[in-house]
């Protein structure tokens, strides 16, 4: 267990690793200049040479990643070329937006889609399984921002009970700031909620077709108390790791949601760090999203291993 | 009896008017601004954003430009001219500190200039100081500046934001926290949301009339249309949104203002690469837009359409768009003459304002009726910098020339429309040299004609300051000569 | 081996299924639609008619016009020629790429499988929409760029999909017996492992098409899909944004063109996913 344990850590610091090349290659060839760009039409050269000069933008290559990936080590991220502060500090203040946002989805995606799951699987072959799960499928088609825009259409725009956008920031009270954080989590969660609710319910028919629960039924148990005894306890493992991923998904997956409703979180600042060339930034964020699914998806597999050990002797 | 009724009326009724004018004397505001600053150093940086905070209000200069575009005085009390027109004197004001409580003198000011135009300035505007040959400190507060040569604009100049006055303690920190000399102190700045600037209780000229004022970042034209509405800001100096100032217009609870900028909105194209080195071809071009249709599709509505380079609030301004009337026949004809008669393809690069990129598709749209096939590339503001501007690796392209008194871009070699026209050249040279109104007013005259029929560039709409705010607030600007919010006279009434 | 045959059934189970059934109609109308969309369309799509803009729903214009008077209908229709080239280009891309890749893993295995899935890894770790991003930030947006971040994302899927099916098939019988007869590794992935795991593919090629008809759309409603004067249906969402107030008809349509589009390809998925079994055929 634990050489199986010490290998997949392995290789989530290699995929890391892989990763930070990546990212930096590919945003070294990105073209504009983040120096010209600060100072904009009328800029002499000798000033853009100045700023990027400042900005240590004429260092090398080479030089410039092996010092990037020093201070990740040492959990420096560096300066942002544009704002001048750490990136750590842009970061911390972003996701004060994105993590809330992400939990609370994720929050509202489970408690909309367990008992959905559940009801319908109970109801294998009803009308209301039909029903169910024809609304899933509708749910999984439709785009959240397209389902955003319409909350918005409804909600803040004809109605006028919440913002259509922005956020106040979390000094200006709990409720203003969680009522705009409001329509984008639903945006977020339906989607998400729609393929839950069809995870839990082929989950849960998966586990009542096993023998055991046959077992229990043959042993004169209701449909009813192996469903809630038996089969959800069992069928909590795909489910725990389906909202593993989502929860990766939601924390990146935000950056469309919030472009609609106008939220300062990471998705916003990556877009934003992109178009004023603000790398190192970009790098930072990236780096960051990477490292959280991969520590997800050791998390995920560690516990199947512990669960399970006959997934040991498999990467 | 009756006299005695008459008095108490008054009485109460003046209780009722006193007490309503203190119930309402809010002293605070919240304004919305499109884009977040990268920093708020205006010496350092090019991002209208910055001035758009700090203008006036946190940092000042020797000068200042006013709501009209006017030169004033601000740090400098007043200042001589020597005979020959190169050696100004200026006279400070006395009892100025920096927020910081550190005072305010001559040392600051030859502190401030020599950064600007020294080795390691990144000043975005270091042209603007090009012509000061030497900064004297004669008195703790005077201070002589000797130009190269005269200069017309060099008061204008110092009004700019890039030219105000920091102070060598906190220069290096201005990025972060910004210490002026303003009527308004740096509060706190929460990034991607707001930034907060509260009044100096310490200024030394008059006081500002606002406590507070905050600055929210909302770049969305949608949550700008909703916060607005739902009463979270009260002013949009420069509103994103052409498509909702209608409904505001129609709302008795907002005033909305359109006023004008020195934003000349133009259809640049590569004068130097062919086809557009024939002048039939960019008059062809020319002759292809429609500007009603591009500024009620792109702008619904809001701008006015200009025939040259030039602003139509001057007063040397003449409505030259007739010579570029829009009539598509004429193009086919102006295109089959140059050789092009069917028509050919190019590209049309985009930067990413509204009025770009959908003006870009209009005109697209309205090239592609006389044969020209015109692909849309948009690009990012870093690229369009790289490509368009620097590398002058493009065939046309869409974008507003903010800059005050910029009819010299023309002239200047090198730059991206690659235009070279020796005429024109001699008559910018022979403006900069003429301080006489009237002949300025004729040389500006003769350089508008000359750009209109030979249209290095189309010449579309001078872009608008589309502002709308709460129908109780007066002082901000109507128009924007510089990009600014100064809210010096910002105040509430009833 | 009697193809005929298995057809025939494959035919019946699939028209007495439901879903199958509903979203073979639903993707036979749309790939319908982008086809007429070449021959004919109610107005033409790069016309402007500004004097007409933001009609609601008209007689005329049955969807409304747009911010340019353009007929929304008509956008649709065109945009969905769009939406079906990126997804499908990308779906190629992902087999054309990612099946080989996964096949040559599972015949080698060792260094070459381990090498191959951490790859994978890697490229999963990224999130889809922020390499997107970036793709686009270096090559600019545009149809092309975006079939290419989404195609990346799908060499992987592919890759893993194979992989799985063809180390379940290795060690079968009929397989081992055709290694005992000499044929190379090439030959009997061609001729025995291929053939077996089409359905397999064929499920998971659909549900990548779904899945890219949405990734498109996203990435053009962040602008950077394809651009005008080709109408996409992310990119008529983004417009329609800030001017939902005056003509929320300009939001309606395009999403709900989006939401038939994805849940016909999933119906379809779902009911291949019953006719052809693909959880891998005992033996033979």
């Amino acid at each position: 267990m634990l050489s199986y344990a010490s290998k997949r850590v392995l290789i989530g610091i290699a995929t890391m690793l892989a990763a930070s090349i990546v990212v930096f290659a590919v945003l070294e060839v990105v073209p504009g200049d983040p120096a010209r760009l600060m100072l904009g039409m009328n800029a002499t050269e000798d000033a853009v040479r100045a700023l990027q000069e400042q900005m240590g933008l004429n260092q090398p290559l080479l030089v410039r990643y092996f010092h990037w990936l020093g201070g990740l080590l040492t959990g420096n991220l560096g300066r942002s070329y544009t704002y001048a502060v750490p990136v750590i500090d842009l970061i911390t203040e972003r996701i004060a937006v994105s993590l809330p946002l992400a939990l609370i989805s994720l929050a509202l995606s489970t408690t909309i889609a367990l008992p959905v799951g559940l009801f319908s699987a109970s109801r294998r072959g009803t009308i209301s399984d039909t029903a169910t799960m024809g609304a899933a499928q509708i749910g999984v088609a439709i785009p959240n921002f397209w389902f955003a825009l319409l909350l918005v259409y409804i909600f803040a725009v004809t109605l006028r009970l919440v913002p259509a956008g922005g956020f106040p920031g979390w000094s200006a009270g709990m409720w203003p700031a969680l009522k705009s954080l409001i329509l984008p989590s639903i945006a977020l969660a339906l989607p998400q909620a729609a393929i839950l609710a069809r995870v839990t319910r082929s989950a849960l028919l998966d586990v009542l077709g096993e023998d055991y629960i046959r077992t229990a039924r043959a042993k004169g148990l209701t449909r009813r108390s192996v469903l809630y005894r038996h089969a959800l306890r069992n069928a909590l493992i795909p489910i725990l790791t389906i909202l593993g991923l989502q929860f990766a998904f939601l924390l990146a997956g935000t950056i469309i949601i919030e472009n609609v409703f106008y939220l300062p979180g990471l998705g916003r600042l990556v877009f934003q760090a992109i178009t004023q060339r603000d790398l190192i930034v970009v790098e930072g964020v990236v780096m960051l999203l990477v490292a959280t699914v991969i520590l997800i998806n050791l998390l995920v597999d560690l516990s199947y291993a512990v669960v399970d050990p006959r997934l040991r002797g498999r990467t | 009896m009756m006299k005695f009724l008459k008095s108490a009326l008054a009485g109460a009724a003046i209780a009722l008017v006193a007490s309503t004018t203190s119930f309402a004397a809010k002293t605070d505001l919240v304004l919305g601004v499109v884009l977040e600053p990268p920093h708020l150093d205006p010496t350092a940086g090019a991002a209208a954003a910055i001035d758009e905070i700090v203008y006036a209000n946190i940092f000042e200069g020797l000068t200042r430009i006013g709501p009209k575009g006017e030169v004033l005085p601000d740090l400098a009390e007043s200042w001589t001219l020597s005979d020959d027109g190169k050696v100004y004197t200026f006279q400070l004001h006395k009892n100025v500190k920096f927020h910081d409580g550190t005072a305010f003198d001559a040392e600051d000011v030859k502190f401030s200039l020599d950064r600007a135009r020294g080795d390691k300035s990144t000043n975005a505007q270091k042209g603007l100081f090009a012509d000061i040959d030497t900064v004297d400190v004669v008195e703790p507060l005077t201070v002589r500046i000797a130009l190269k040569q005269p200069s017309g604009d060099f008061l204008y100049n110092m009004g700019w934001g890039d030219a105000v006055i920091v102070a060598p303690e906190s220069a290096d920190t201005n990025k972060e926290k910004p210490i002026g000399t303003g009527p308004f102190k740096f509060d706190s700045w929460a990034k991607g949301s707001q930034i907060v600037i509260s009044k100096n209780p310490d200024y030394w000229g008059t006081p500002a009339l606002l406590e507070k004022a905050t600055f929210r970042i909302i770049p969305d034209p949608a949550a700008a249309t909703a916060a607005l509405l739902a009463g979270d800001i009260q002013a949009f100096p420069v509103f994103p949104s052409y498509e909702t100032i209608a409904q505001f217009q129609a709302d008795p609870r907002f005033k909305v203002v359109i006023g004008t900028t020195e934003g000349e909105t133009v259809l640049g194209m590569n004068n130097r690469k062919p086809p557009f080195d024939n002048v039939k071809v960019r008059q062809a071009i020319a002759h292809a837009i429609d500007r009603k249709a591009l500024i009620d599709g792109a702008m619904f509505g809001l701008g006015t359409p200009i025939g040259s380079f030039f602003p139509p609030h001057h007063p040397a301004y003449i409505d030259l768009t007739s010579e570029t009337a829009f009539d598509p026949a004429l193009s086919k004809k102006l295109l089959a003459e140059a050789g092009h008669a069917g028509g050919f393809k190019t590209t049309l690069k985009l930067p990413p304002p509204t009025y770009a990129r959908r003006g870009g598709e209009i005109i697209a749209a309205e090239l592609r009726e006389i044969g020209i096939e015109a692909e849309i590339i948009p690009l990012e503001w870093a690229q369009w910098l790289e490509q368009v501007f620097k590398g002058k690796d493009y065939d046309m392209t869409i974008v507003s020339h903010t800059e005050p008194n910029d009819l010299n871009i023309f002239a200047r070699d090198d730059y991206y429309f690659n235009y070279d026209n020796p005429a024109f050249k001699d008559l910018i040279k022979a403006i900069e040299a003429t301080s006489d109104p009237e002949k300025r007013t004729d040389l500006y005259q003769q350089a508008q004609k000359m750009l209109a029929t030979d249209v290095p560039a189309a010449f579309l709409f001078q872009l608008p300051k589309t502002g709308v705010w709460d129908a109780k607030i007066e002082g901000l600007w109507e128009n924007g000569p510089i990009q600014a919010n100064d809210l010096t006279a910002v105040k509430w009434v009833d | 081996m009697s193809v005929p045959a298995e057809w025939q059934q494959n035919l019946a189970k699939a028209f007495s299924n439901r879903s199958f059934l509903i979203g073979l109609i639903i993707t036979g109308l749309i790939a319908l639609t982008a086809v007429l969309s070449f021959v004919w369309t109610p107005y033409a799509v790069g016309t402007l008619d500004i004097a007409g803009k933001l009609k609601p729903p008209s007689e005329a214009h049955w969807l409304g016009t747009d911010h340019y008077g353009r007929d929304i209908l008509s956008m649709i229709m065109v945009g969905s020629r769009n939406s079906i080239a990126v997804a499908l280009v990308s779906v190629v891309i992902g087999i054309a790429v990612g099946v080989p890749l996964g096949l040559w893993a599972a015949a080698r295995g060792g260094l070459i499988d381990e090498i191959l899935m951490r790859f994978n890894d890697l490229v999963f770790a990224f999130p889809a929409l922020l390499s997107a991003v970036m793709i686009t930030a270096v090559f600019g947006p545009g149809a092309v760029n975006a079939i290419i971040a989404i195609g990346i994302f799908n060499i992987p899927v592919f890759a893993r999909v194979a992989r799985g099916a063809a180390l379940v098939l290795w060690p079968r019988e009929y397989i081992l017996a055709a290694r005992a007869s000499g044929k190379g590794a090439l030959r009997i992935t061609v001729e025995h492992i291929l053939p077996n795991m089409a359905n397999l593919l064929i499920v998971q090629a659909t549900i990548q098409f779904s899945l890219g008809i949405l990734a498109e759309a996203g990435l053009s409603y962040v602008g950077l899909g394809s651009q005008p004067p080709m109408p996409s249906w992310g990119r008529m969402l983004f417009e329609a944004q800030t001017m939902i107030s005056l003509a929320p008809h300009m939001a309606l349509f395009p999403g709900l063109a989006i939401v038939v589009t994805v849940l016909g390809l999933n119906l379809l998925g779902d009911g291949l996913r019953d006719v052809l079994d693909p959880r891998l055929r005992r033996d033979r």
